[in-house]
């Protein structure tokens, strides 16, 4: 069996990155939830939700751990497996990177463990602010190494001497055309997933009846936000479309299976693209719809993929049928969020049954658009790894296919083991839901001492042993 | 400018070399309590070496992957070359990386799989540990690189002096891990810490030795720097003192002093990380590169200068926050889950 070396590098990278952006999509949005509840808390004083707080905070410990030691090899990889990704473009994109370490991840990193173990250590004040804190880096960091990946797609603010790109204008660089569109599009993306992930928690103590009090605060929140940013991203995702359009027209040619740029392209719903015929086979289409959506014209034309040669177009399969998942998926969550809405409106939110059942099954929708959102815009710039700038061909370090296929195999093994237990254990905690009365009121007991906090911390350990 | 862009590869690799160093030291010793993991008595013991660290493990992690981006921004082609030329340390070390890391979370929520991932901490711990020493000495021993690129083969860095440092840096971090367990806990673990801390103090300064005598005698370039005069006369006091520290490492551990042996753990990390320094400075990929070979752009390096010489006081001054919020000892059956 001969498999090229960079297939397997390709392969892999996309495996732990796939791996890797599951946690921060989750604990992006889980720790601004944490957040509002502390801060709800520390406001009102009402114990639900601190209760609620400190349960989402334990299931936020282990997604975190996870997303922490997967996001330390992608940062390593670049170096690995893509020895000329740093040399071309290591002047410009590896600041965004190194910016990312700097501000994000010491500020998350040491504020999460005052958050996770600060309950009996530090005022209620100072835990919520931690919180906060720890939420604010995840958004900086969002912000960083979406601004790296972003020039990857629209590079912008370089110029090229001797094959390698150097820096001309920093503001051109970090906020590159794709930039803020891109940005706007995840973070909406990684709300979106927590608050079905909230909402199917809540949906399925409810259906057990159990824990009801914290079950409607959460129901009833994670419907609110959804009921917002479900259309929202609909809209954002359009104008990120129209952007793609602008600056990488052969990737959106590739998303619409659109072969022939001479005429007003259809609207493809289903088809399977024909690489080597240049054409779709048993293709349902809407005539002009595409030409409509991307022009806002009846014969608006659209670049084709034929107008570049075949060793210029990305493959066509992975986002055409991807972006078909990603948009699927963000209708229905339109759709059960507008329901709940609706339902909520009538008084009848936390009663009606069968919608309880269909959202409580409904935890990994925001995950798998997610996934088939990065597939198409990452497999949509190929055959480049830097657009116009560097070609993923030439990136590759010159590992021998059996290097590269035994760490790609050891990755598969040990991430198939993390994940599997990960999943298992975040259950668990479900299962277990938030626990009963405080182990401090706010703003009474609060240890001044490291000592007072110790011994509290000793009676807890004991009465949880007991 | 010329000036400025002469100085500019120093400053980074100063930088740098803070980061390594902060990262050796603090992760040293979270990655030493996985290291003495094995020798404690029960589960209920290891709870308490684990608590001992959690508040800070992630944080101390992050100088790595701070190591990692600073080497990509002002040396990119040092990042690639390195990493590419010590794939199979680099990879089998971040693997381990992931065991023990999710450890600290899974081994808490685990009941019948609690040993399993016991063994998971103290095996990633200790292979991590010992890949770093490998890439540290396969580093030092130099890579092959033409035009500019890794030019070598995939087990150029299996020959015995990385095995050797691989060795050293799983011995140094068991003393940094022990001498932190004296610092930080109380009864049977902190008794079964003294002397374990003692036999480490013992085997890290033997193979402090061994390195040393091994260098000078395997690379021609690293005998010229340290004996050739007049250098010799500025270079003396490193091995002196770090043989003084050794020593009064030792007599501290025999009066029962609980917090200076941690101190001289650290010490013997920097004395050893200087002399590392002496022998390599200004190659950064021995033998043939140099920090200013293997600079990015001026503009680079300069942009990131501004950002880190901001940042890097702020990190510092919350790292001492944290520290000091779970400062204190802790006891046996103590913890924070």
């Amino acid at each position: 069996m001969d498999v090229h070396p960079l297939l397997l590098a390709r392969v892999q990278f996309a495996f732990t990155f796939f791996f890797h952006i599951i946690f921060p999509t989750f604990t992006i949005g889980l720790s601004a939830y944490i957040a509002t509840l502390l801060v709800m808390w520390t406001r009102t004083g009402r114990e639900r939700y601190r209760e609620l707080a400190q349960f989402w905070t334990k299931i936020f410990a282990v997604s975190f751990a996870m997303g922490v030691v997967s996001g330390i090899v992608l940062s390593y990889q670049f170096g690995t497996n893509w020895q000329q990704f740093s040399i071309v473009i290591g002047n410009v994109v590896g600041p965004m990177i190194a910016y990312e370490v700097l501000v994000a991840f010491f500020l998350e990193a040491t504020f999460l463990g005052v958050m996770l173990f600060g309950w009996n250590r530090v005022p209620p004040w100072l835990h919520t602010l931690s919180a906060l804190a720890v939420a604010f880096g995840t958004l900086l960091s969002a912000f960083w190494i979406l601004s790296a990946n972003s020039w990857m797609q629209t590079p912008a603010g370089y110029e090229m001497r001797e094959g390698i790109a150097y820096p001309v204008d920093w503001l051109a660089i970090i906020f590159n055309p794709s930039f803020p569109y891109r940005i706007a599009h995840m973070v909406t993306a990684a709300y979106l997933t927590t608050s079905f992930v909230v909402l199917a928690v809540g949906a399925r103590y409810l259906i057990a009846g159990r824990h009801l009090e914290h079950a409607r605060t959460m129901v009833r929140m994670a419907v609110a936000f959804a009921v917002i940013a479900a259309p929202l991203q609909l809209l954002i995702g359009d104008r990120h479309g129209l952007n793609t359009l602008k600056h990488q027209p052969i990737k959106v040619a590739a998303i619409e299976a659109h072969w022939d740029g001479s005429e007003p392209a259809p609207l493809v719903l289903l088809a399977w693209p024909n690489e080597t015929a240049e054409t779709n086979r048993y293709a349902i289409s809407i005539p002009h719809g595409a030409s409509l959506v991307l022009t806002h014209s009846w014969n608006g034309l659209v670049p084709g993929l034929k107008s570049v040669p075949p060793s210029e177009r990305p493959p066509v399969v992975p986002p055409f049928f991807a972006f078909r998942i990603m948009v699927g998926i963000g209708l229905l969550m339109i759709a059960a969020a507008l329901t709940g809405a609706y339902l909520g409106w009538q008084g009848r939110l936390l009663e009606t049954h069968w919608y309880l059942r269909l959202v409580q099954h409904g935890w990994w929708t925001g995950f798998v658009a997610v996934i088939a959102g990065w597939i198409v815009t990452e497999t949509g710039r190929q055959p480049w790894i830097a657009h116009g700038v560097l070609r993923t061909a030439d990136a590759v370090s010159p590992h021998a296919a059996g290097t590269v296929a035994t760490t790609l195999a050891l990755f598969v093994l040990v991430y198939g083991i993390v994940f599997a237990m990960g999943l298992y254990y975040i259950n668990r905690l479900i299962v277990r839901g938030p626990q009963g009365p405080a182990t401090t009121e706010p703003g009474a007991g609060t240890p001044t001492r490291p000592i007072s906090a110790a011994e509290e911390a000793g009676r807890q350990a004991l009465r949880a042993a007991g | 400018m010329e000036g400025m862009e002469a100085y500019l590869p120093v400053i980074w690799a100063a930088v740098i070399g803070f980061g390594v160093a902060m990262y050796v030291i603090l992760d040293g010793f979270d990655l030493g309590i996985g290291i003495l993991f094995p020798f404690a008595k029960s589960e209920h013991e290891r709870d308490q070496m684990m608590n001992s660290v959690a508040p800070f493990w992630d944080g101390n992690e992050t100088w790595l992957v701070l190591g990692g981006a600073g080497l990509m921004v002002a040396f990119p082609r040092a990042y690639a070359i390195i990493l590419s030329a010590l794939y199979l340390p680099v990879m089998i070390m971040l693997l381990a990386l992931v065991f023990r890391g999710v450890a600290f979370e899974f081994r808490w929520l685990g009941v019948t799989s609690k040993k399993h991932w016991t063994f998971a901490f103290a095996a990633g711990s200790a292979v991590a540990a010992f890949c770093q020493g490998v890439i540290l000495g396969g580093l030092m021993q130099g890579i092959r690189v033409q035009n500019g690129v890794f030019a070598g083969g995939a087990f150029d860095w299996a020959t015995g002096f990385p095995l050797l440092c691989g060795l050293g840096l799983v011995t140094g971090y068991g003393l940094l891990g022990a001498t932190w367990l004296l610092l930080k806990t109380e009864g049977a673990v902190k008794e079964r810490a003294r002397p374990q801390a003692k036999l480490l103090l013992l085997a890290a300064l033997a193979l402090m030795v061994i390195v040393s005598l091994w260098t000078p005698l395997a690379f021609e370039r690293i005998a010229q720097r340290w004996f050739s005069l007049p250098n010799f006369l500025f270079l003396w006091w490193i091995p002196v003192a770090t043989a003084l520290v050794g020593y009064v490492g030792w007599r501290r551990l025999e009066a029962r002093d609980d917090v200076l042996p941690f101190i001289v753990a650290i010490g013997l990390f920097l004395f050893g990380f200087l002399g590392l320094v002496v022998s390599n400075f200004p190659y950064l990929v021995p033998p043939s590169l140099t920090i200013w070979q293997l600079a990015s752009a001026p503009a680079t390096q300069v942009f990131m200068l501004m950002g880190t010489l901001l940042m890097l006081p702020i990190i510092v001054g919350y790292t001492i926050f944290v520290y000091w919020t779970f400062s204190g000892k802790l006891r046996e059956g103590e913890g924070y889950h």
